[in-house]
């Protein structure tokens, strides 16, 4: 659909990650190595449930439709269980590394708190996911035509930028509600994060019906970032500070 | 194909669903499209490629372009089914989204509405042509003179006859082959696909009510870009410019090889004139062309002369062994006649500078077999040269031998003043006054409703089979056509044994064989993967494609031996002799002490398969038939701006394909690029506040080490 639909697609769906990643990330080695190594980790997640589904259906009659159906949303479900796993995986790893990376600081203590942790690596899963969701369309997104030959919907791209940008963000905050209730021993977090992927997951089978999937994914989505401001040490006192000072800020300079 | 279906059931399965299950889908489609071109499920979502597409290429000269060109990204235009002429003013004028690819049937492609549409090349942006299987009652797009200008006639010779001023020889032709597009023509056929473009568009593209129809339109994109421009000179400096390692060749001339064989052999390294030596030559012409590009069959342009005198020289075979005629006589077929006689002037170049076994001076006279499918009726037309009669001895000549060598048919002699048709005695005639006959079935204005056009196939000559028979027997079933065909070539070669001074008792023992006629007719016009032909060639292969004029240097690279084009087998069969060579012996023929390649050509063929075993019966066969280069002098002189000899060339190009997609308005793709950048901006704002805020949002991330880890 020409230049104009590529670059409006590729800022919707990864114009919050790439500021996310310049004022956050970038200035930060460690910071940097975090979400590389997390993007990594995710990737590995989805190429084992890539291979069990690659198995299941070549191991099966590749000319019925409905079971095929069946297996890819059976390795989906398995891909995001997956996913979870990997992800509390990356925690113990993380947690390992920060002793070392503690006795070797010059700091005292170590340099990257669970919580800046959680985040970078929910942001790195974030954004390997964003790119496997994205990348393939936007490329076609260049060529001359738009989807809808054969009945799609013509909002088709910009519908995929969206749900890449609220997943990518939901991953982030995933991380950080994730890691906290890893820390705090409060296993059922776990449990909570891997329902609410799944639903998420669900509602994404009702495209093309946009409005029932976007929407709600998009509450989803502020909902976790509610919560996530909150495990991360949010809370509505300092809202209240920030907007105060701002005022206090503006009262002395002017 | 199966990982091509399973990509395609995955398109299905995916509906256009997201997250966990795009990003599963992503990665399995990478992982096993590894062997797989094209599986990407987006793509086949978007465009639909169209596979039985024909293009029009494009074609220089020494002074001109002719032929169609693309945009090398392809040319994009919204599909538009003409429905009538009045119907243009939509894609010229009044249509709302320009630009425009018109769909036309056949009967609308017409000389005036493809000017019209050149005159508005900005609204248009291509062309696609819908060819049916039943022909129009009449299509040529050649010139109503064809090759005017490379002729014997010009203002020097026979003025009043130059230019087709007594006669208009193609007067249905429309020029259209040689008027030059600047957007892309392609041809398709009457199959699902069209079904489906058509469908598209009256889904998507029909205008409700006069208002303007809704986005997202039904678009064609076609992809013909040609990389040579203007004329052959600028061309051939371009294919010269020596920048890299793999240089660029831009175009290349037309050319292919001419086919000839004789009676008695010649020593094929002896060149020039042979004393006492008087050779009557039997000439043909072996390729047409079309609007479109390598779909020209030529069945009555070119196949019903040079079939008739295949048979020919197969019936004088016998007699010729039995009593040896005094003259020899010399089959000549032709290639490349269409375009300016590129054949025949290579072979008269070289006559006149000694590269060929024989010399202008030998040539006691010419028979050349024009078009000759007698259509109706049973009238043959000898067509001569009157300025050339008027040379006295000349005439006697032509008058006494040739005119009469020739019964059963009612033999007439066309108007005194008439030209010669276009033919390759005229290039004869160029090089010096030979006695000469053109046979054809039309007195003066071909009788050819479709000359050099798609539409000259089998139909054209009556070509019509039994439904019930197979392939096999289809191949040896003797149609009328092949009857008459027969009859002609028995008059052929009785002619061309008397012209030769052979024994006129033995005259009425020649006669042709109808089986060959109509196995050669079936393999040329139907289908040329037969079990006749695969016997006469020397392997399974490709057999080339028949009529339009190979091309030996494709696109991007140039075999070094072209394979033996067919004609050349079947004259080898039909006149040489079977022998008991081996294979190797077959090769190198020159160790034994009766064979000599410097006489003959030795070919392995394959032979037929006897009925009772699955080995092909191979032999050896030594025919006096030969391969010749036909090249334009023009491009061994190196005069690209000749104006003396054929100078067409012909363009080279990538790729050339066609699809159809969808596409959107303007105003969405603005939309989703205005809301792209205002959630960049809104992002980096939002992130860069919280960021400088950062300790004060989250009071709690100053919490000492000691926190409980």
């Amino acid at each position: 659909m020409t230049a104009a639909v590529f670059f409006g697609c590729a800022f919707i769906a990864f114009g919050p990650a790439f500021s996310l990643f310049i004022f956050t990330i970038a200035k930060d080695p460690l910071r940097v190595i975090i979400l590389i190594a997390g993007a990594f980790f995710w990737l590995v997640s989805l190429l084992l449930s890539s291979l069990v589904w690659f198995i299941a259906t070549k191991a099966t009659n590749a000319q019925d439709l409905t079971l095929q159906k069946n297996l890819l949303i059976f390795g989906s479900i398995f891909s995001v269980i997956l996913q979870e796993v990997f992800r509390f995986a990356y925690y113990r790893l993380l947690r390992k590394a920060n002793e070392g990376l503690a006795a070797i600081s010059e700091e005292d203590g170590p340099p990257l708190s669970v919580r800046e942790m959680a985040y970078v690596a929910g942001l790195g899963f974030g954004i390997m996911s964003g790119a496997f969701s994205m990348i393939n369309t936007l490329s076609d997104s260049l060529g001359p035509g738009t989807v809808g030959m054969f009945g799609d919907s013509q909002y088709y791209f910009i519908t995929s930028a969206l749900m890449t940008l609220a997943l990518t963000m939901l991953h982030t905050f995933w991380g950080v509600v994730f890691f906290e209730g890893c820390e705090r021993k409060r296993w059922w977090v776990i449990a909570v994060v891997l329902c609410v992927h799944l639903m998420v997951f669900s509602l994404s089978l009702l495209n093309p019906f946009y409005v029932g999937s976007i929407l709600p994914v998009y509450a989803i989505m502020l909902l976790m970032a509610v919560w996530a401001f909150f495990s991360s040490g949010g809370s509505l006192h300092n809202i209240t500070l920030l907007w105060t000072c701002r005022k206090s800020n503006t009262e002395t300079s002017s | 194909m199966k990982s091509h279906a399973m990509c395609s059931n995955m398109v299905r399965c995916l509906g256009d669903g997201n997250t966990s299950l795009q990003k599963l889908a992503t990665s399995i489609v990478f992982f096993f499209c590894l062997s797989d071109v094209s599986c990407n499920s987006v793509e086949q979502k978007i465009y639909v490629e169209l596979n039985n597409t024909v293009p029009c290429v494009r074609l220089l000269n020494a002074t001109h372009q002719i032929g169609c060109q693309s945009s090398i990204s392809g040319d994009t235009g919204v599909i538009h089914v003409l429905e009538s002429e009045a119907d243009l003013e939509w894609p010229l004028s009044k249509g709302p989204n320009p630009p425009y690819m018109v769909l036309l049937e056949s009967s609308l492609f017409t000389r005036s509405i493809m000017m019209k549409m050149k005159n508005e090349s900005n609204r248009v942006a291509g062309v696609a042509v819908v060819v049916p299987n039943t022909s129009p009652p009449e299509f040529s797009p050649h010139t109503t003179c064809p090759n005017e200008n490379t002729g014997v006639y010009s203002d020097n010779y026979g003025p009043n006859l130059a230019h087709c001023n007594t006669t208009v020889w193609n007067p249905r032709g429309n020029g259209l082959s040689y008027e030059e597009f600047d957007f892309p023509v392609f041809s398709l056929k009457e199959d699902n696909e069209t079904e489906f473009i058509k469908q598209c568009y009256l889904d998507h593209n029909r205008a409700v009510n006069g208002s303007a129809p809704q986005y997202p339109l039904c678009a064609m994109q076609l992809f013909s870009h040609m990389h040579a421009v203007t004329n052959t000179p600028t061309c051939m400096r371009r294919n010269d410019i020596n920048f890299s390692i793999n240089p660029e060749m831009v175009c290349d001339p037309l050319g292919d090889y001419n086919v000839w064989g004789s009676i008695r052999p010649y020593n094929d390294t002896v060149f020039g004139h042979k004393e006492n030596e008087s050779v009557v030559i039997a000439a043909a012409r072996l390729d047409s062309r079309a609007f479109f590009w390598e779909v020209s069959t030529g069945a009555e342009g070119s196949v019903s002369g040079f079939v008739t005198l295949l048979a020919a020289a197969q019936a004088l075979r016998e007699v010729t062994h039995e009593a040896p005629p005094t003259r020899n006589i010399l089959f000549a077929f032709f290639q490349g006649e269409t375009f300016d006689y590129i054949g025949s002037s290579r072979m008269v170049y070289d006559m006149e500078n000694g590269k060929f076994v024989i010399d202008l001076d030998n040539i006691h006279s010419v028979l050349e077999i024009g078009q000759v499918a007698v259509h109706s009726g049973t009238n043959l037309f000898l067509h001569s040269d009157p300025v050339s009669r008027r040379n006295n001895t000349v005439n006697d000549e032509v008058r006494e031998e040739l005119f009469s060598s020739f019964f059963v048919f009612l033999l007439v002699e066309p108007n005194v003043s008439q030209p010669l048709p276009p033919s390759s005695l005229q290039r004869f005639l160029r090089a010096q006054p030979i006695p000469g006959i053109v046979l054809a079935d039309h007195e003066s204005a071909f009788n050819n409703r479709y000359y050099e056009s798609f539409y000259d196939n089998a139909a054209n000559l009556n070509l019509t089979y039994p439904s019930d028979l197979s392939p096999e027997e289809q191949l040896e079933f003797v149609t009328d056509t092949a009857k008459s065909l027969t009859d002609v070539a028995t008059v052929v070669a009785r002619a061309l044994y008397k012209q030769a001074g052979g024994n006129e008792s033995l005259v009425n023992n020649i006669k042709a064989d109808p089986k060959i006629v109509t196995q050669m007719l079936y393999g040329f016009l139907v289908s040329s993967n037969n079990s006749w032909f695969q016997a006469c060639h020397k392997h399974t292969g490709r057999y080339g494609v028949l009529g339009y004029l190979g091309l030996h240097c494709f696109v991007f690279f140039c075999l070094l031996e072209p394979s033996p084009p067919e004609y050349y087998y079947l004259l080898a069969n039909l006149t040489g002799a079977a022998t008991n060579l081996t294979q190797s012996q077959c090769q190198k023929p020159d160790e034994l002490p009766n064979e000599s390649r410097q006489m003959y050509s030795y070919l392995w063929v394959q032979g037929i398969v006897p009925p009772n075993s699955t080995e092909r019966d191979s032999f050896c066969v030594r025919a006096s038939v030969r391969l010749t280069k036909a090249v334009s002098p023009a491009f061994e002189l190196g005069e690209y701006a000749s104006k003396d000899y054929s100078t067409w060339t012909e363009s080279r190009w990538k790729f050339i394909k066609a699809r159809i997609f969808l596409v959107a308005s303007r105003d969405l793709e603005m939309l989703t690029l205005g809301v792209g950048v205002a959630v960049l901006f809104t992002s980096l704002l939002v992130t860069y506040f919280i960021s400088t805020k950062a300790d004060v949002l989250f009071s709690s991330t100053r919490e000492p080490a000691s926190a409980a880890y």
